[in-house]
């Protein structure tokens, strides 16, 4: 039932979402790559539960509610940044280190 | 157990004990109870020298060839070592016994006198008691590590009593002298210890002395030899021999009857016995005979020499022990174990008596200066002379002890001086080695002769050098002090019959008494016997020795010349060097005391402590914490792009490892889990 094209293109999609996290610096754009890999990972759950059991696509609920939470949290951070710092680039954000 | 009175042995040193405690106790919180303490301190001696004589005669009658052992309890059982606390009543111990309580008693006597005025009195007799205690439980100690408890303890004792008047620095460091000399020889000691139980498996006298003969035979010559060396080494420092004395002559300043107790008496005497008591080691190694014999003529030369030209009439005195001292190692590295123990024991009475008459001295003096204000030496025989005068018994008690030590016959010290003479001629017909140190005997008797008449003369006889103000406070001291020299006194003048020889047609009683002990020992030495024409010519030679070292002194020395310590002239020449006691002090200090404390402050000190424990390793951890937290810090650079790309990079290594790059055979994840981490492990 196409689980090795279905594994691919998750695969394909989750290198996508750490590619897009480590090389760019918008706060935004990282944001929504991250939302790309946590969706990579649901299309796996999703097309291995055919074959191991219903428990994957229950996790996919679990993974889809707390990514919503997450986009609430990490959205009106990156709005209090922006409005202290006047930018939402990640390389002009580095008060807190050693 | 033998049912007898030598079964109550135990008591001697638990009396000497309680008394400690008890008086210990009043020290701290009675310190005015001075009538307690006393009743307590010479009470408790009384005891145990009664004790002392019913074992002794006890013993006699039971008619024992081996010593009755008592094991009270297990001391250190780690086997194969097996340690008792165990005490044993020999014929050699039974004499310590009866000496060590015998003096004592009298000495502790003497101190209610000598020390009544004294503030510390309690905490005297407390240390006074406790050194019996370590005295007995040395003399009674059935094993090495027990003897050395006691020979540890005498240590310390000494340590508290040479330093007893520790308000002023002297004292205190002539304690701490003492206690450090001591501890080189002490190591000695332990050493010798590890060696015997390395080589017997044991370390019971009894058991030791069984198998040594064994240990040679087996080729363990060499191990006897060290045994008997590092133990000599131990006699050096407890004893006062060369190269160990120094810390005795020190040891004066402590209260006098304390010089005559411990370092006169008896403590200063346990080296010997511990050669006697080792007679069997010492006779299967002739090397170590020959150097304790050897040292012991050398000490006693030298330490004559010194005492020809001291002013302080305790130090003369002590010269004089080391030098008596130096004569009954000769005793016993000749093998004439008896001798040796009989010389002890008639020095004991003597050079106690000597001590005591001296402390009569000196109080009588300190009381004379105390009552005009005078703040002159107590101690120097330059502000003495003319005392016979004003304390005649004193005067003639110390000139019995005197002729006594001088040798002149029928006292007691000449015929035990007399015997270790003869018996160093005697092992010279075998190996002529011995009558070098004969002739050192005799070059030291005639120095004995001349410096102990120099003290009398001095002390007692031309005119009075105190200061007429003070002259009329002198006076006899009072019984409880005269009556002990008055004992001493007469034990000093026939002593000699416990061992008269039989060429006076003596009974040599303590010579056959210690032949249980000694017979091991003396089987394994060479014979050698004199003809009586040659003893009777001996005994001439050494009376005519005597003779003339006191005539000679007499002749020479002109008390009427002499005058006061404050305006005598300094010594010059040879006479200077010997007042300086051959700068012995001086060159220890030099090459051993200075550099030694050169390498502990600019090495051990500077360098060592502040720069590499300090410097590197205490300041140099913190250093290398705070340089390690400052590296991690760097990491923390506040660019969370780099922190992204670290989490990926740890990642994708943890993945690596897991999923089975990293080599590991069948350490592939299944859906169903990861096998078990062990298996995975490179």
């Amino acid at each position: 039932m196409l689980l090795g094209p279905a594994l691919a293109i998750s695969a394909v999609l989750f290198t996508l979402g750490v590619a897009g996290v480590l090389l760019r610096r918008n706060a935004i754009v990282i944001f929504m790559c991250v939302e790309l890999m946590l969706n990579a990972v649901n299309l796996t759950f999703v097309a291995l539960a055919q074959r191991v059991g219903v428990g994957g696509q229950v996790f996919v609920f679990f993974v889809m509610a707390v990514a919503a939470a997450e986009a609430a949290v990490g959205l009106a951070i990156i709005l209090a940044v922006y409005r202290h710092k006047q930018t939402v680039n990640l390389n002009d954000i580095n008060i807190l280190k050693g | 157990m033998t049912g007898t009175a030598v079964d109550l042995i135990w008591l001697a040193p638990a009396l000497a004990l309680l008394g400690f405690v008890l008086n210990s106790a009043l020290a701290l919180w009675r310190p005015t109870a001075k009538a307690a303490v006393t009743v307590i301190g010479v009470g408790v001696l009384a005891g145990a020298f009664a004790v002392g004589v019913a074992v002794f005669s006890a013993f006699a009658g039971l008619g024992a060839e081996a010593p009755v052992v008592f094991r009270y309890w297990s001391w250190m059982p780690v086997p194969p070592l097996q340690i008792d606390a165990a005490l044993h009543v020999d014929q050699l111990s039974a004499v310590m016994l009866l000496v060590v309580t015998g003096v004592g008693s009298l000495i502790h006597l003497f101190s209610v006198g000598y020390m009544k005025d004294d503030p510390a009195y309690a905490r005297y007799f407390a240390y006074l008691n406790l050194f019996i205690f370590f005295m007995l439980v040395l003399v009674l100690g059935a094993n090495f590590p027990v003897m050395f408890v006691g020979w540890e303890g005498v240590g310390l004792c000494s340590y508290l009593l040479i330093g007893f008047w520790f308000n002023e620095k002297v004292n205190a460091d002539a304690g701490k002298k003492a206690f450090i000399v001591n501890r080189i020889g002490d190591f000695g000691f332990l050493v010798a210890m590890f060696i015997i139980f390395w080589a017997t498996g044991s370390l019971d006298f009894q058991d030791v002395f069984a198998r040594a003969p064994t240990l040679l035979a087996t080729g363990g010559g060499g191990a006897v030899t060290a045994i008997t060396l590092f133990l000599f080494l131990g006699c050096t420092g407890k004893s006062a021999q060369i190269p160990l004395y120094t810390w005795l002559p020190d040891a004066m300043q402590g209260p006098t009857p304390v010089s005559a107790l411990i370092h006169a008496a008896t403590m200063v005497t346990a080296g010997v016995y511990l050669v006697a008591r080792c007679n069997v080691l010492f006779a299967l190694a002739p090397i170590s005979g020959a150097v304790v014999a050897g040292v012991g003529a050398l000490t006693a030369l030298f330490a004559a020499t010194i005492a020809l030209k001291q002013w302080d009439i305790k130090r003369v005195l002590a010269y004089s022990t080391i030098s008596q001292l130096g004569y009954m190692f000769v005793g016993v590295g000749t093998g004439a174990m008896a001798a040796g123990v009989f010389h002890l024991v008639t020095h004991a009475f003597f050079k106690a008596l000597l001590f005591l008459g001296s402390g009569s001295v000196i109080y009588a003096m300190h009381h004379a200066y105390h009552a005009t204000h005078s703040h002159e030496d107590a101690q120097d025989m330059r502000n003495m002379g003319g005392l016979r005068r004003h304390m005649p018994w004193t005067a003639a008690l110390m000139w019995i002890a005197t002729l006594a030590i001088a040798g002149v016959p029928p006292l007691s010290g000449f015929f035990s001086k007399d015997e270790i003479l003869a018996a160093a001629f005697a092992r010279g017909t075998v190996q002529p080695a011995w009558f070098l140190f004969w002739g050192l005997g005799l070059a030291t008797a005639l120095l004995t002769a001349f410096y102990m008449t120099r003290l009398m003369l001095y002390t007692f006889h031309g005119p009075n050098r105190t200061g007429a103000d003070a002259e009329a406070h002198l006076h006899e001291a009072p019984w409880v002090m005269t009556g002990p020299l008055l004992l001493l006194g007469v034990l000093s003048a026939v002593g000699g019959v416990i061992n008269t020889p039989e060429l006076w047609s003596g009974g040599a009683w303590l010579h056959h008494w210690l032949e249980p002990v000694t017979k091991a020992g003396a089987a394994l030495l060479p014979e050698a016997h004199l003809s009586h024409a040659a003893e009777w010519t001996l005994v001439a030679i050494a009376v005519a020795v005597a003779v003339t070292g006191i005539a000679g002194a007499w002749r020479l020395l002109k008390p009427e010349a002499l005058v006061s310590a404050r305006a005598a002239p300094p010594e010059r020449g040879f006479a200077k060097m010997l007042r300086n006691k051959w700068y012995v002090d001086e060159i220890y200090a030099f090459f051993i005391v200075q550099p030694l404390a050169w390498i502990s402050r600019e090495i051990l000190w500077k360098r060592v402590d502040q720069r590499v424990l300090d410097g590197a390793g205490v300041n140099g951890a913190a250093r290398g914490a705070r340089a390690l937290g400052w590296l991690a810090s760097r990491m923390q650079t506040g660019q969370v792009g780099i922190y992204v790309t670290l989490f990926v990079v740890g990642v994708l290594a943890i993945l690596w490892r897991v999923v089975g790059g990293g080599g590991a055979t069948g350490g592939r994840c299944t859906p169903a889990g990861c096998p078990p981490a062990s298996s995975r492990g490179r």
